[in-house]
């Protein structure tokens, strides 16, 4: 759903500010961040950022074509590996009994 | 012969039923683009002056996005999806839904007809 023009696109504003930050100094550095919620601005293009997925900081390398998307539609939080078959079912029982 | 953008109207239908025959124009195009025209909306295709089928056509032509040009851009917003690597850009590639609907149960429409996957209840035995 859309948000209040009023009141512009959301992004973190510490965020924003190193990002400005990089880009006054004309640095590149890998920027890790939490906030997944922060829309992608045209100053971060040619950044990297490394987004929180809820376990790692995954690296996302800042098209243009990414603006006006968020930062979170970048780095999954589910990763499906594929359902279990009947091998790795049994190794799976079997693991934790084997810990301990 | 009412040919419009590459596609050809069922002549016996009324006008603003036979322009939804376009990829792109739907029950509310059609009735905006006949009012645009200034052609009643409940004459019959076959029936339609060639004056009408023109102006018709003109108005299709200059305001809307249309069957070829419409495919192509919808296709082309999927690809920036896809090549961005956006969650919504991984949900088109697995076919799968993309606004966040459950797939534990239906999704029928974007996922085709149902593949029975074996073993769910209980497993049997090795082939």
């Amino acid at each position: 759903m859309g948000r209040s023009l009023k009141k512009g696109p959301f992004v973190q504003p510490k965020l924003l500010a190193r990002v400005e930050q990089l880009n006054k100094a004309g640095e590149k550095r890998v920027l890790k961040t939490w906030s997944r919620a922060s829309v992608v601005f045209p100053q971060m293009v040619g950044h990297t950022i490394a987004v929180h997925d809820g376990r790692r900081h995954v690296p996302i390398y800042i098209t243009e074509n990414m603006v006006g998307h968020r930062l979170g539609e970048f780095a999954p939080t589910r990763h499906f590996r594929g359902h279990s078959t009947k091998e790795k079912a049994a190794e799976a029982a079997a693991a934790p009994a084997g810990k301990a | 012969m009412a040919r419009i953008a590459g596609v050809d109207l069922p002549r016996q239908k009324r006008v603003d039923i036979a322009l939804r025959y376009l990829f792109g124009i739907g029950p509310c195009r059609a009735v905006e683009v006949l009012e645009k025209a200034q052609v009643n909306p409940a004459i019959r295709v076959k029936d339609l002056s060639e004056a009408e089928v023109s102006r018709i056509r003109t108005i299709i032509d200059r305001d809307y996005k249309v069957e070829g040009d419409l495919r192509r851009e919808i296709g082309m917003n999927i690809k920036r999806l896809q090549e961005i690597g956006a969650y919504r850009g991984f949900r088109h590639r697995r076919n799968l839904p993309v606004r966040g609907q459950r797939t534990r149960t239906n999704a029928r429409t974007k996922r085709g007809t149902r593949k029975t996957v074996a073993g769910r209840k209980r497993s049997k035995a090795k082939k």
